[in-house]
């Protein structure tokens, strides 16, 4: 198993071959529409993530000191920055997640692409992440 | 005729680049950019007569204070009020909004009603609905045709002497769509009810005589019309204003204080507590001569001519759907392109340098009325030109290809 770190410079090498923004985003569509399908069940107001222009359900489970996350959008390109963030976080301890510092995001530069309410969106995301993570922590 | 190409001068930030690309600006519903014309007044007050108005007896509060109240009857030509004293600068439409409405608390009772629009910005719903929880008073909506039109069948008949007041926007920020606003407020008095109309986005765009509309309450915001952001206006009719109390306390707004009672100041002075907006004042003084410099039917048959060709171009392109496709509209259109979620497009878009609106526009009943996510907006400008369209057209299909 590969560390959060691992991945995350695994992600920011696979970026490195775009030669422009456009073929960025059209990697990002491709993952979002790739992205498992979403169990109906959870796409309840609950696991609605605050803070997005787009509707984005995330869902978490635990089991065996890992948490696992599944997640959905509306919207394609917020589907395939999840399913970034999914390949990150999802199946790890909960003491690793909430130690993780996240840097791919800016080192993919997709920060300076982002408008200001995509990227609170995003921080959203990961801080709900976090806080799953706390929970399951405090369970244990 | 206007000459596009010579205006796109006087705007500073239409050179700018985005992303590497030349910015392409769609969305003026939003803010409309500001001319050298006005920035220039602005950094003039700071550099040259900044001073504190209507008290000081120095030359620079004299200066200061001509010039604030210049633009006072800037405005109060412009939208053909009947005195000056009956235009109150305010931080925007929402501001003006709120005086009226927390003004008229004490003037609703829990037997009355109040009448808005399904098509209203939340500014013009949410302040309605404080005022009702807080009276007891009932709110009810005018629904919207399905091509986004108001239904004044429905009006006609929710018009009930219990109603008091009807607030309704001149132009749907959303559709662009322009209101029979006579009619309307016509039929309001006929019924014994006042009217305040939301001209947010309707003031930009054409001219408005207030006194031929007869209208009760009228506000608008200086930054869609080529002013700064956080200052506008509330006009009300002379008597209307005198009869409701003041909204906020403080300096400028009395006569005289004592312990024992406090006397207010006179209209406009009443509603204007505190040091105002002074250079913005100033400023959406020098933006409303700006554009009457350009002339406003001048203005509105450019207009007409980018929203026609942008409508045309856009229905070119498969699975475009258009809210709010009618005659009578202002230079804005609302779409989709297929089941492609607005937010998508509008990224996009941006990285092809173009600027839209994309979301619910604060208008989440008409999203509910079409059953969708939000649209992605574009909205023109005098100093937007065709070429600009095309570029924005060939970006959305790219966009549209890029999204599958």
């Amino acid at each position: 198993m590969q560390s959060i770190q691992q991945i995350q410079d695994q992600i920011i090498e696979e970026f490195d071959f775009f030669q422009d923004w456009s073929e960025k985003y059209q990697y990002l569509i491709d993952l979002g529409k790739n992205l498992p399908e979403f169990n109906d069940s959870n796409r309840v107001d609950s696991n609605l993530i605050k803070g997005c222009q787009s509707k984005v359900w995330l869902n978490s489970s635990f089991d065996n000191n890992i948490v696992i996350f599944e997640a959905d959008s509306d919207a394609i390109i917020s589907k395939g920055i999840i399913s970034l963030l999914i390949r990150v976080f999802s199946g790890h301890t909960p003491d690793e997640i909430i130690a993780a510092n996240i840097d791919f995001i800016e080192k993919i530069g997709l920060n300076s692409h982002l408008s200001q309410t995509r990227a609170n969106g995003l921080l959203s995301m990961i801080k709900q992440i976090k806080i799953y993570a706390l929970a399951y922590q405090a369970k244990n | 005729m206007l000459d596009v190409y010579k205006i796109r001068e006087d705007f500073p930030i239409l050179g700018k680049k985005v992303n590497n690309t030349d910015l392409i600006y769609f969305d003026n519903a939003a803010t409309s950019q500001t001319p050298n014309q006005v920035i220039e007044v602005i950094s003039d007050y700071y550099k040259q007569y900044n001073s504190n108005i209507h008290r000081g007896l120095h030359s620079l509060s004299a200066d200061a204070t001509n010039k604030y109240e210049n633009s006072r009857t800037i405005i109060k030509n412009h939208f053909g009020a009947s005195h000056e004293h009956e235009i109150i600068f305010t931080s925007g439409t929402t501001h003006g909004i709120n005086i009226i409405s927390s003004g008229l608390e004490k003037l609703i009772s829990s037997k009355d009603e109040l009448i808005v629009s399904e098509m209203e910005h939340h500014s013009n719903i949410v302040p309605w609905q404080m005022l009702c929880e807080k009276t007891g008073s009932k709110l009810k909506v005018i629904p919207i045709n399905d091509d986004g039109s108001l239904n004044m069948d429905e009006y006609k008949s929710l018009l009930t002497p219990a109603v008091k007041f009807v607030f309704i926007n001149h132009v749907s920020n959303t559709l662009g769509i322009v209101n029979p606003v006579k009619e309307i407020i016509d039929l309001a008095h006929m019924n014994n009810s006042k009217v305040l109309i939301d001209g947010a986005q309707g003031a930009a765009h054409f001219k408005i005589n207030l006194k031929e509309l007869d209208v009760d309450y009228y506000v608008a915001s200086a930054h869609k019309l080529c002013g700064p952001t956080g200052v506008g206006f509330l006009y009300g009719k002379s008597e209307l204003l005198n009869s409701l109390p003041p909204y906020q306390g403080g300096g400028e707004m009395i006569s005289t204080v004592t312990f024992n009672k406090t006397e207010y100041a006179d209209l406009p002075h009443k509603f204007e507590a505190g040091t105002p907006n002074i250079a913005g004042v100033i400023g959406f003084g020098a933006a409303i001569e700006y554009m009457n410099s350009i002339g406003f039917d001048n203005i509105e048959v450019y207009e007409k001519e980018l929203l026609d060709y942008a409508t045309e171009n856009l229905k070119k392109i498969e699975n475009v759907k258009i809210y709010g496709d009618v005659d009578d509209k202002i230079s804005v259109i609302s779409f989709n392109v297929g089941n492609h979620h607005p937010s998508d497009i509008g990224s996009i878009l941006d990285q092809y340098g173009v600027a839209v609106r994309t979301g619910q526009h604060c208008t989440q009943p008409i999203m509910d009325h079409f059953n969708i996510p939000g649209t992605v907006r574009a909205s023109f400008s005098f100093y937007n030109t065709k070429s600009e369209i095309d570029l924005f057209i060939d970006a959305l299909k790219k966009a549209s290809k890029m999204l599958g």
